[in-house]
């Protein structure tokens, strides 16, 4: 072997360049020891319902004893999953569809217009996504039930807006802030009244604002938990409901089938996440805060 | 040129035109229609069910004499008394973990980083997931004959299993695994929002790493880490389904939003229900005031980007 | 060519009379009446916060009058929509439609008027080629540089044909070259169509180049309506002088009127300047003269207005011509623009006509007028 000398400073910085560090500072260490620790736990906590779900049985070792995939064609009958998913996708698909007509004109005055009461306005519909869910939905669900609204679809839905609505609202009104108001202005002058301002100016122009806020509103619906429980029926429970349920009923439901169930969901949401991330950033789906200054 | 002989300057202007223009210069106009649903609906779902349930907890009954007959009831039973402390002894530890474990991994990943977005997408998957699915996988996870125990034991750190569920273990990570991500993100989006000039400034003048860390950064993400540690807290202290699951739900971990969930779908008792609800939201306000008012003595200002 | 739109649609004149807006105590716009004739460059000019934009805005039914009232010919329009008023509007900020292509956003008036897709075609390509964009026609206005999104919404504007154009300060947002060339094309396109013009600026160069009329406002009080040549050789107060770039701005006394002459008193020094108001004797006046009316002159010369000794400070080269500062006293300088070739340290005498040498009231709308200080220099032989 040839031997370099290395106090040559040109070898000198080949050599660092090519080895690579391997040696980082303590804090590095730390978070991405704690990275490692997250990821083991998340993988953990998923796969153990996934690998659950597709064995055999399993007792007391590391693996199921055997894999199989029926406990799915018997969870999506025994829990009669067809009407589940169904109710789910109603559910959701009228809460966005109900929650982005009403927020999204909101929205536009809110963004556009100061009036006296503006404030106060600001706080109440602020307040529903500051409160959580349990808080606000026992007494939401006693006051459904006293008019008959609960136990029902109606009464899922309209309990899902409570968070849904303000939810675009604090999304598309920064939307609509960053919109040249002079924009209409402009299409004023070329003739065109405010329907067709509406229609030809501002839908294209929000549209990508309401995507983000619509799939915003279908992650967090499908997933919520506290205020659909508190507000279904037997035949109106969204998945993620009908989940707990099957977890807490007594009897003899096989906990595979119930992990089955759970994959499916688990399923159907990254789906969701996966579309979703195309078009919002991952802080944006966990808090209204306004998405931090791009890199 | 004909049109009359009318002065052009008398021909007055239209009066409702002019009471319209006077609204108009106060925002009061016909756009406000706009808002008309959106304020319905905020007070028909959320203000009418909030004081009606006040109302409803304020009613006296047989068992409960006087208008805060509830709420007596609430304090003098132990059983559901002792459920504030019970969950704030998850919620608080929970919250303070994630609120300050977040900070050096925000710090550190706030620039550009390789990788960044598989990160926050990993770290976001828990929330998207849920409380029920992350609740039922750590069930298996952390069982007695789960992956984790059987890695410990097989490593020779333990002899036995932990007994991590239906405890107040089990709970608490769950906690963890949904609350982290949450505060995690918030406060990135905190960091991200303070002028990294400022940093470059103080290192120009002589500050270490731990120095521009603590006199410079700390202080301006203080507002950020109050408002995140608020609500990861809210978000914590109504833990639910995972008490249920996780827990021992009718001992150490009957939480309170158990306490109020039992009386209304169990007893049908919605007074003493809502009652515990009010409880619950007082808690959490007090809790948000006292972070808040703690965090005025740390910093008051500006972060010259996001998080005041 | 067929053209179905535009003679029909000119009008013998627009009158604004007594217009004015309040917004609660605050009066934006007070009492501006001005007659428009078909065809004329009108500018509105003056200080930001001076009232020009909301007069345009008004004009163009974007703002609703409080005061007043606008005609078009015998028809009260200030009651009309604005998407009724037919008012073509080029906006500061351009205020392209981002998700139109060019030809879309220039067809977007003729498709609300519902004009046949054929004539459409035509009508856009035709605006297009006015602006030299045929090679952008297809592109975002995101794609665009800030010149050729200016030039788009001139085309949206003018496609239409109107009987009035609107023009809120197009040109501040570009860099000075090309404000300079677009300058020279927004003048070429108002010969060529013939439309008449109301243009907002703070510039008063662009202002006397493109117009054929300027309004200078102050305040939202009018404070002169006149001919480019009026506002640059007879400002009517010491503001508009200001505005108009008269440098030299004195504090004085009147000591003797003679008509419309009169005698100051700049500071122990006399000097013979021309009123502009109805002064009396011990009048506070101000003085203006243009640095462009003071010239260099040798011993000996006299003048029939002002005459002063100086020293040269500061010169600014400007190519043929120089820009020097002058100092009379410890108080008083003079700018003079001249071809002599100055030089800093140098002792000059200057002297202006008495035609050139303007006294306004001194009604305290010009604040950085130096007060007086020790007596300036008088010649030997005085003024005559």
């Amino acid at each position: 072997m040839s031997s370099v000398s290395v106090s040559d400073p040109a070898v000198e910085s080949v050599i660092r360049r090519r080895t690579p560090r391997i040696v980082a500072t303590p804090t590095q260490w730390v978070v991405w020891g704690g990275v490692i620790a997250f990821m083991i736990f998340l993988m953990g906590t998923v796969g153990s319902v996934l690998v659950n779900s597709f064995g055999r049985t399993w007792f007391d070792s590391w693996w199921p004893q055997g894999f199989t995939t029926e406990w799915y064609a018997q969870s999506w009958t025994q829990f009669d999953l067809s009407q589940v998913f169904l109710v789910t996708l109603e559910v959701t698909g009228a809460v966005l569809l109900i929650s982005l007509l009403i927020g999204v004109p909101a929205s536009y005055v809110l963004a556009r217009k100061s009036f006296p009461g503006k404030g106060l306005l600001n706080l109440l519909f602020l307040m529903p996504i500051m409160v959580p869910p349990i808080t606000y939905g026992i007494p939401l669900a006693t006051a459904l039930y006293r008019f008959g609204l609960a136990g029902n679809m109606s009464g899922v839905i309209l309990a899902n807006l409570v968070p849904s609505v303000p939810f675009v609202i604090m999304t598309m009104t920064p939307f609509v802030e960053q919109l040249d108001p002079a924009l209409e202005n402009a299409a004023r002058m070329c003739g065109a009244g405010t329907g067709v301002i509406f229609r030809r100016i501002l839908m294209p122009l929000l549209v990508p604002g309401m995507l983000a806020a619509g799939i915003l509103v279908l992650v967090r619906t499908v997933g919520m938990f506290e205020l659909t429980f508190l507000t279904s029926g037997n035949s109106s429970q969204t998945i993620v409901v009908a989940l707990f349920n099957s977890m807490n009923a007594a009897g003899i439901r096989a906990q595979q089938s119930v992990d089955a169930m759970a994959v499916m969901y688990m399923l159907m949401m990254l789906i969701i996440l996966l579309v979703a991330l195309k078009f919002v950033n991952p802080t944006q789906l966990v808090a209204r805060v306004k998405e931090a200054p791009q890199e | 040129m004909s049109v009359g002989t009318l002065p052009v300057s008398a021909v007055p202007a239209d009066p409702r035109g002019a009471w319209r223009h006077r609204m108009a210069d106060r925002g009061i106009d016909r756009t406000l229609w706009l808002l008309l649903p959106a304020v319905i609906f905020v007070v028909a779902l959320f203000v009418y069910p909030f004081l009606y349930g006040l109302s409803l907890s304020l009613t006296p009954s047989a068992d409960t004499p006087g208008i805060f007959g509830n709420y007596a009831k609430f304090f003098a039973d132990s059983y559901y008394s002792s459920t504030i402390w019970l969950t704030l002894r998850l919620a608080i530890p929970a919250t303070l973990f994630n609120t300050l474990a977040a900070v050096p991994f925000a710090y550190w990943m706030r620039g550009r980083f390789p990788g960044k977005r598989a990160v926050t997408t990993m770290l976001v998957v828990p929330i998207t997931l849920g409380t029920v699915l992350t609740a039922e996988g750590l069930l298996n996870f952390l069982g007695n004959a789960g992956w984790l125990n059987r890695f410990l034991m097989l490593i020779h750190v333990i002899n036995t299993p932990l007994k991590l569920t239906y405890n107040y273990w089990g709970v608490f990570l769950s906690l963890i695994l949904s609350g982290f991500p949450f505060a995690f993100l918030l406060i990135l989006s905190y960091t991200s929002g303070i002028d990294p000039t400022l940093e470059r400034a103080a290192s120009t003048l002589g500050a270490s790493t731990w120095q521009r860390f603590m006199r410079i950064t700390l202080p301006l993400l203080a507002p950020g880490l109050a408002t995140t540690f608020s609500l990861a807290f809210v978000m914590a202290f109504s833990v639910f389904p995972s008490a249920l699951m996780l827990g021992n739900p009718h001992g150490d971990e009957h939480v309170i939003a158990i306490a109020a969930y039992e009386q209304a779908y169990t007893y049908y008792n919605y007074s003493y229900a809502s009652a515990i609800a009010m409880v619950m939201g007082a808690v959490e306000l007090l809790v948000i005031a006292a972070v808040q008012a703690l965090r005025r003595t740390f910093y008051i200002g500006t972060t010259g980007g996001k998080g005041a | 060519m067929t053209d179905t739109v535009a003679p029909a649609k000119q009008f013998g004149e627009l009158r604004l009379d007594g217009v004015g807006r309040s917004f609660g105590e605050a009066n934006a716009l007070t009492d501006l009446s001005l007659t428009i004739k078909q065809g004329e460059f009108i500018a509105l000019l003056g200080p930001s916060g001076c009232g020009k934009s909301t007069a345009l805005n008004c004009l163009a039914g974007l703002l609703p009058l409080t005061h007043g009232s606008i005609w078009q010919d015998d028809k009260r329009i200030d009651m009309t929509r604005p998407e009724k008023r037919g008012f073509g509007m080029v906006f500061q900020n351009y205020a392209l439609f981002p998700h139109m292509s060019v030809r879309k956003n220039v067809a977007f008036g003729l498709e609300m008027r519902k004009t046949p897709s054929a004539q459409v075609k035509e009508r856009v390509a035709e605006a297009i080629e006015l602006v030299h964009l045929e090679d952008q026609a297809d592109k975002l206005p995101g794609q665009l540089s800030g010149g050729q999104q200016q030039r788009v919404a001139i085309a949206r504007a003018v496609v239409l044909h109107p009987p009035l154009v609107l023009m809120d300060e197009p040109l501040s947002n570009l860099d000075a070259k090309l404000r300079l060339e677009m300058r020279t094309q927004i003048r070429r396109l108002h010969q060529a169509l013939d439309l008449t013009t109301v243009y907002v600026t703070h510039d008063q160069e662009e202002a006397l180049s493109l117009a054929d009329r300027l309004v200078v406002l102050r305040l939202g009080r009018v404070q002169q309506i006149g001919t480019p040549r009026e506002l640059y050789s007879r400002p009517a107060n010491a503001f508009v002088a200001d505005f108009m770039g008269y440098r030299n701005l004195l504090k004085a006394q009147i000591t003797a009127v003679d008509g419309k002459r009169v005698i100051v008193n700049v500071s122990g020094l006399a000097v013979n300047a021309t009123a502009m108001s109805d002064l009396k004797v011990g009048d506070a006046t101000i003085v203006g003269v243009r640095p462009d009316d003071l010239k260099v002159v040798g011993p000996g010369a006299t003048s029939d207005g002002l005459l002063v000794n100086g020293m040269v400070e500061v010169v600014e080269y400007q190519g043929r011509e120089m820009v020097a500062e002058v100092r009379l006293s410890n108080r008083l300088t003079l700018t003079v623009r001249t071809d002599e070739d100055l030089r800093p340290g140098t002792r000059i005498s200057l002297a202006a006509e008495a035609d050139r040498t303007l006294a306004f009231a001194d009604d305290n709308t010009v604040t950085r007028v130096p007060d007086l200080g020790v007596s300036p220099e008088a010649v030997a032989g005085g003024n005559s």
